[in-house]
């Protein structure tokens, strides 16, 4: 049962390393040590704060709970064959709820300081996430209906090949939770890390007031973010395979193949306009009703 | 016994005008305390028995009038109970401020309508027979229309009682409707008693349409819920929460009353009340993003948590319809509790706007701004309520979600295409009103509470009196508990949908989620807590600085100007939704000759679509054609003589013809 919560923490603290490292070889540059997003860690944490006056108590609490509902919605997430910590049914709703009070109390926190900036970030993060909540429980919705389980652990141990069909909605799904995942990290196209600009930022301009130990706090939410999708998407890639040593060795492959990918995507496409984000977001809950009816092709209901 | 005590308490309301002004208050709640003590008790045999408790009140020569008390019955006595006492607690502070301006008379007559309201929708619950159900539905209409025209030297609190009033009546001749139809096809007595025979032989769905109209208007699903947001920021904030936590569930009571009486055509019933609800939900939620009168956001956040209700209940039927148990079981427990958790925090978000209408004389959020530092108590307050209400974990809003997404996700794979797409339309529905709903909450408490102050008006504000506070801590305590302790409520919950789908086992499965979810959530604050504690001791020896927010180095900015608004906050919803919230802006826009620019002016503005076009425009066109046959009302003596001569003279000839 630890397992998985072991394998997923060692992504979260891999994974931004890698993305860096990958971006800074496209561009030519050497790039740092894999660790150093960990490093930075350490050092943010023995720092001391600057605060707002404008700010009260829930500007230092926000990232508190911001980062101890992301680890607790991690302990819902099998890998492969190893059960999660917490596994119920129904797991998944509580897992997504969890990253949104998270992403409740990061709003606020942005609005306390009474900054237009930031109160412009929490305003598009508050959005997007909106429009981007549909997929994901479109998918999982779909998943259950194939599987008739309604876990994440029973949900990815039930899933099983029909046809050609299947890997088309695999494909499919995959491909939306990867995008789901940029949205839910602040990435590209929707919001850009490295943009310089105070106007264009969601995430980075919600955290501007931030320091010391409540940013290292955030950093580390955000790293763990992406090994939760990560895992997800490992779920989803895995092939029935009982043999647990396979699973084990195809963890880190399938990790490095999305870290790889996001940076190269974070090297090579632009963003979105920003009025043009909704759409695009918007489009991606379409897609998922398609693997909803797909699933509804595989399972026999719609006869074609 | 029972029915001597609610005679007696009935007489001594009357005590209300007698009493000096100062015990006025103290001796109502006393007689509301023995009401809840003595309904209290009827609810605990009704959970604790199997049968459904009789008492007889009247004989009457056509038959006995009995009060039952089943398990339904007994739960929203509980709802009502618990919101009423709150806000009897809630009311002797807020209303501090109008015993200088009310006459003796007036402050008793209110009193003793909060008394009636009381006392009218209890016995509503508990009456099955048919007239006496209709007398108290209306006593209940009327004494919450006194009790929202409190303030009636305002033209437009007088404006928003009397469209409350209307609405109420239209509403009553539809219930009226559905009994006499029913009872007239049947022979059976007037009453719910005869909808079982008829709609046992009898088509369901147009008579069912009649009480879901009649219940409907009560409850305030969309397109039936235009007096609910004029009547709520209306009423005092005591009597906002107490409508809103309980008297509108009143509605959902009766729907759930019709339904138990149904047996076939389930499924359309069920589909009919989920789409309804979904949409009450969805546009509800939308409406109330672009609103700027915080009490008038609540009220739409009141029709949207009325759609989640309805979901549950929807999908419950639905399940009863395909017989599917755990489709049922959950629906209907997801339903029933979200009534509870509705009335716990919409009446804490109530109290709590009350307060800060109380401080500062506005009920304008863009007028507000920084108040956690003044009114914190308040501000935690409003928090709970807002993050319970939007359903986050770990407040109760969740827990009752939790059970309607169980039964949708787990009833997915089912025999029916169009179900399976049904379902999956509540779960997306569910999803984006808990995402709007994140979204407005996060706009009103950020924009009232954080940041800094936008006007004058805050400056005044602090912390309200302890007797203000103590009903929200004890909201809180039901909000915390129930949220984090789901288990609790799973042995009355089944016990009450066992009365509608008859079975237990699906909830007694499910309370193992709920109690991994404690798990969860106890993790979830332990870790909270281990990471503050460990932030405090990292933090003993660092430089802590407090600085102003950055602002791209820009130190000259003007606090209260240069923030978020909450117009802006909600300018995303604003643009998309432009159908829903017909949002319109005002402004002339500067020409390219204006070197010079003259002083200008930018203004937005919102409306109900819904109440446009059903209620205002018919009623304009309704009135314009009034207008011109009062041609003939000249107010001249001489013409009314005319016009009564040549009636007489018609009235001859048409005798003297033999035409009558």
């Amino acid at each position: 049962m630890g397992i998985s919560l072991l394998l997923i923490l060692l992504t979260g603290l891999l994974f931004p390393g890698l993305v860096a490292i990958v971006k800074a070889k496209v561009v030519g540059r050497k790039g740092p040590v894999i660790l150093q997003p960990l490093y930075d860690f350490f050092k943010l944490m023995r720092k001391g704060s600057v605060y707002s006056v404008t700010t009260g108590f829930l500007f230092q609490l926000a990232p508190v709970i911001y980062f101890s509902s992301i680890f607790v919605s991690l302990l819902f997430l099998p890998v492969g064959n190893y059960r999660a910590l917490l596994s119920f049914e129904g797991d998944f709703v509580l897992f997504a709820y969890m990253l949104a009070l998270g992403r409740f109390m990061m709003i606020i926190a942005a609005m306390d300081t009474g900054s237009g900036f930031e109160g412009m970030g929490a305003n598009r993060e508050a959005f997007y996430s909106l429009l981007a909540e549909p997929a994901f429980f479109t998918i999982f919705g779909s998943l259950a209906l194939l599987t008739g389980h309604t876990s994440f652990y029973d949900i990815f141990t039930n899933l099983y090949v029909e046809s050609v069909l299947s890997y088309f909605v695999a494909i499919l799904m995959i491909y939306i939770l990867f995008w789901v995942s940029m949205i839910e990290n602040s990435r590209l196209p929707v919001d850009d890390p490295k943009t310089h600009l105070e106007l264009t930022m969601v995430h980075e301009v919600m955290v501007l007031d931030h320091s010391g130990f409540d940013l290292a706090l955030i950093q580390m939410a955000g790293y763990l973010k992406f090994a939760i999708f990560g895992t997800l998407i490992f779920n989803l890639v895995l092939p029935i395979q009982n043999n647990f040593f396979v699973q084990l060795a195809l963890f880190p492959i399938v990790q490095i193949i999305y870290a790889v990918l996001v940076g190269l995507i974070e090297s090579f496409r632009a963003r979105n306009k920003m009025m043009k984000n909704a759409q695009w977001i918007i489009t991606l809950s379409a897609l998922s009703v398609i693997v909803f009816i797909s699933i509804l092709i595989i399972t026999g209901k719609i006869n074609i | 016994m029972e029915v001597y005590i609610l005679g007696i308490l009935l007489l001594l309301s009357f005590g209300i005008f007698m009493v000096p002004a100062k015990i006025q208050y103290y001796y109502t709640l006393g007689l509301q305390v023995i009401l809840i003590c003595l309904t209290s008790v009827l609810t605990w045999q009704a959970f604790g028995g199997s049968e459904p408790i009789q008492l007889k009140i009247l004989s009457l020569p056509s038959g006995d009038i009995n009060l039952v008390i089943d398990k339904i019955s007994g739960f929203f006595i509980f709802v009502i109970n618990l919101t009423v006492l709150t806000g009897a607690l809630f009311a002797n502070g807020y209303l501090a401020p109008y015993r200088t301006k009310k006459t003796k008379t007036e402050m008793a007559w209110h009193f003793f309508n909060f008394f009636l309201l009381h006392l009218s929708m209890l016995m509503v619950v508990l009456l099955r027979e048919g007239i006496s159900f209709l007398v108290f539905w209306e006593l209940m209409s009327v004494s919450t229309f006194f009790l929202i025209i409190f303030e009636s030297e305002q033209q437009e609190i007088k404006e928003a009682g009397i469209k409350f009033l209307i609405q109420m009546h239209i509403a009553l001749a539809f219930l009226l409707a559905g009994f006499l139809v029913s009872s007239t096809f049947t022979g059976q007595r007037f009453g719910f008693d005869s909808l079982a025979a008829y709609f046992g032989a009898s088509p369901v769905f147009p008579v069912f349409m009649l009480f879901f109209i009649g219940f409907g208007i009560k409850a305030g699903f969309i397109p039936l819920h235009s007096w609910l947001p004029h009547a709520h920021p209306a009423a005092p904030s005591h009597i906002s929460g107490v409508m809103s936590g309980v008297m509108i569930k009143m509605g959902i009571y009766g729907i759930i009353r019709t339904l138990t009486y149904i047996h076939t055509e389930l499924l359309s019933v069920g589909m009919l009340i989920l789409i309804i609800s979904a949409f009450s939900g969805i546009t509800g939620v939308v409406i109330a993003i672009v609103q700027h009168d915080f009490k008038r956001l609540l009220a739409y956040h009141s029709i949207e948590n009325i759609g989640i209700i309805g979901i549950g209940i929807g999908i419950g039927v639905i399940g009863l319809a395909i017989g599917n148990p755990v489709l049922a079981s959950l629906g209907f427990a997801g339903g029933l509790l979200h009534v509870l958790n509705h009335s716990l925090f919409k009446s804490l978000l109530f109290y709590s706007a009350g307060s800060i209408y109380q401080q500062t004389h506005t009920k304008n959020i863009e007028q507000l701004g920084g108040l956690m530092k003044k009114m914190p108590a308040t501000a935690v307050f409003f928090l709970i309520g807002a993050i319970a209400i939007s359903g986050l974990p770990p407040f109760n809003g969740f827990i009752s979600e939790f059970l309607i997404y169980s039964g949708l996700f787990k009833s997915l794979s089912n025999n029916n295409l169009l179900l399976s797409f049904v379902l999956l339309g509540g779960i997306v529905s569910l999803v984006i009103i808990g995402g709007l709903a994140v979204y407005c909450f996060t706009k009103v408490f950020s924009i009232i509470f954080l940041g800094n102050p936008r006007s004058e008006l805050t400056a005044n504000a602090h912390e309200v009196k302890p007797d203000m506070l103590i009903p929200k801590y004890l909201i809180a305590f039901f909000i915390v508990v129930i949220g984090v302790m789901p288990f609790i409520v799973i042995g009355p919950l089944s016990a009450m949908t066992n009365e509608l789908v008859g079975d237990t086992s699906i909830l007694r499965q499910s309370s193992i989620s709920l109690n991994y979810i404690t798990l969860s959530l106890l993790i979830l604050t332990g870790l909270s807590t281990a990471l503050w504690l460990l932030k405090k001791r990292m933090s003993r020896n660092r430089a802590i600085v407090v600085e102003t927010t950055w602002g791209c180095g820009y130190t000259g900015a003007n606090p209260a100007v240069h923030q978020y608004t909450a117009t802006s906050y909600a300018d995303y919803i604003a643009r998309k939704a432009k159908l829903l919230v017909g949002a319109k802006k005002h402004f002339k826009p500067l020409s390219k000759d204006d070197i010079f620019p003259a002083p200008t002016r930018f203004d937005t503005h919102s409306s109900d679509v819904f109440e446009d076009n059903l209620i205002l425009k018919p009623v304009r066109k309704l009135l314009a054609f009034l207008e011109r046959i009062a041609v003939l009302q000249t107010g001249n003596i001489q013409d009314y003589l005319l016009y009564a001569i040549l009636f007489v003279i018609f009235i001859s000839l048409i005798t003297i013809l033999n035409i009558i």
